[in-house]
């Protein structure tokens, strides 16, 4: 079979396989795994021959493709690999991850085909009535937050510049003091977050943590008038989020 | 338990025709900012039954359906909300300008993966797509389709995302159990193994 490449935007490594699995008409769960392992590298090479960026994690799946294909052709039962289970197709793994691929692939069509909104239907586009009944809820401007902040950098006091503080504090454990801070009260004024802070880096850090959580959409931000005092609340939702805790039931968390 | 204060008592006729109230309710959801509720609906119109108003709205919804109209009564997102008729599309598109709302392969897949597996961590997402979804993810916090539900109690303690209210109304969804549903994993088992099935983490739906 030749290595005629048409070439498509691959979402990922297992798109591009299952792209490849249609289109020489085999099932997902038995895979001629030397076929689909030639073809696969003779795609990245294309791709790389056109200078597309082809992200690590298409390498990465290149080297599983050539790891199963070796271990296809060893003898059954004579597998003493350590990471082996015993008379295990070693494409069981690959098999699993792109048939549940294939499902939310298949899920997503469907809902591209809903009636979306702003595509196939569409609302009155009136005026925002919070515009109309609630004039005392702004979002309030980077800018503002900015001044905000640097208000509160002015008032640290003027004498610690060469203190040298211990406690190091991350954004994220930051992230996590702010929303039980904010879940345990209605709101709290900007300034009063940081009333108890004394270093600079600490003001820096509980900034960005704020940032951070208005950026996942945790807390709000507003105020009532341009201006006016800037106040901070956990978003709608998140009182009940302890509740919803998933507590790590033995699958691995892959960081980042 | 309903407040009267005399104004609203004056506004409540004794006898409310269901000519009228069907009226008010069509007012109602033509001035309302996004879905309404028909609990929202008979605290307005006091003096009416859950049951009435329901009754009420499936009446205007049936006759904008049959008599072919441009505006239609959808059941969306926990409430009724009039949205155009799908089949007039290109002329609204028309009449507003701007560009046309493309969804791309990566957001519907990502989108798909939180709607059915929440609440769901990022690191959980790129192992089921193969890739990483940092872009998607700030993508669609901005667009309020996703949000941070909670935090997963591992190391890291990463947060877990679910669809908010504007997802279902993008889609048009009634609630999150009317998502199509998912293949089932059944058709997952390896027919060349013999009596040995898959490990699946999770077969449940939500």
């Amino acid at each position: 079979m030749s290595t005629r490449v048409q070439l498509e935007i691959f979402e990922g490594p297992l798109d591009l396989l299952l792209h490849l699995i249609k289109k020489n008409e085999i099932s997902i769960t038995d895979i001629p795994i030397a076929a689909i392992t030639e073809q696969y590298l003779a795609t990245l090479e294309v791709m790389q021959s056109l200078n597309l960026d082809v992200a690590g994690e298409f390498l990465v799946m290149a080297a599983t493709l050539v790891h199963i294909k070796s271990r296809m052709l060893l003898p059954a039962g004579d597998d003493t690999t350590e990471d082996d289970e015993d008379g295990e197709d070693p494409r069981e793994e690959l098999i699993r991850r792109l048939l549940e691929y294939q499902r939310f692939k298949d899920a997503a069509e469907q809902l591209g085909q809903r009636e979306i909104l702003a595509r196939d239907v569409f609302i009155r586009s009136g005026t925002p009535l919070e515009e109309v009944t609630v004039p005392n809820l702004r979002e309030v401007s980077v800018f503002e937050l900015l001044t905000a902040l640097r208000r509160v950098l002015e008032r640290l006091p003027k004498d610690n510049v060469h203190e040298v503080t211990l406690d190091k504090i991350t954004v994220r454990e930051k992230m996590t003091l702010l929303l039980d801070r904010l879940r345990g009260s209605a709101q709290v004024l900007f300034e009063s977050l940081f009333s108890d802070i004394k270093s600079r880096m600490e003001v820096v850090v509980t900034f960005l943590a704020m940032l951070e959580l208005v950026k996942v959409r945790a807390i709000r931000i507003f105020q009532d008038e341009s201006g006016g005092p800037i106040q901070i609340e956990a978003a709608a939702g998140m009182d009940e989020a302890p509740a919803v805790l998933v507590t790590a039931d033995g699958e691995e968390d892959h960081g980042t | 338990m309903k407040r009267p204060p005399c104004w609203s008592r004056r506004m409540a006729r004794k006898i409310m025709e269901r000519e009228d109230v069907r009226s008010i309710v069509e007012s109602l959801l033509f001035v309302a900012d996004g879905p309404l509720t028909l609990q929202r609906i008979q605290e307005v119109i006091e003096g009416t039954s859950k049951e009435e108003i329901r009754s009420v709205v499936m009446e205007l919804q049936n006759e904008l359906e049959s008599n072919r109209r441009g505006v239609r009564l959808v059941e969306v997102a926990g409430g009724f909300q009039m949205r155009t008729a799908k089949g007039n599309a290109d002329w609204v598109k028309k009449f507003l300008g701007g560009r046309p709302a493309r969804m791309s392969r990566a957001t519907l897949e990502t989108l798909a993966i939180i709607a059915y597996r929440q609440p769901i961590t990022k690191a959980e997402i790129e192992a089921i797509r193969g890739v990483d979804v940092d872009g998607v993810i700030s993508t669609l916090l901005e667009r309020e389709l996703i949000r941070a539900v909670a935090r997963k109690d591992v190391p890291g303690r990463p947060f877990l995302y679910g669809t908010t209210q504007q997802f279902l109304e993008l889609f048009n969804l009634k609630d999150l159990t009317h998502l199509p549903t998912l293949k089932e994993m059944e058709e997952i088992t390896l027919p060349e193994i013999p009596g040995e099935e898959i490990p699946v983490e999770s077969t449940e739906e939500c």
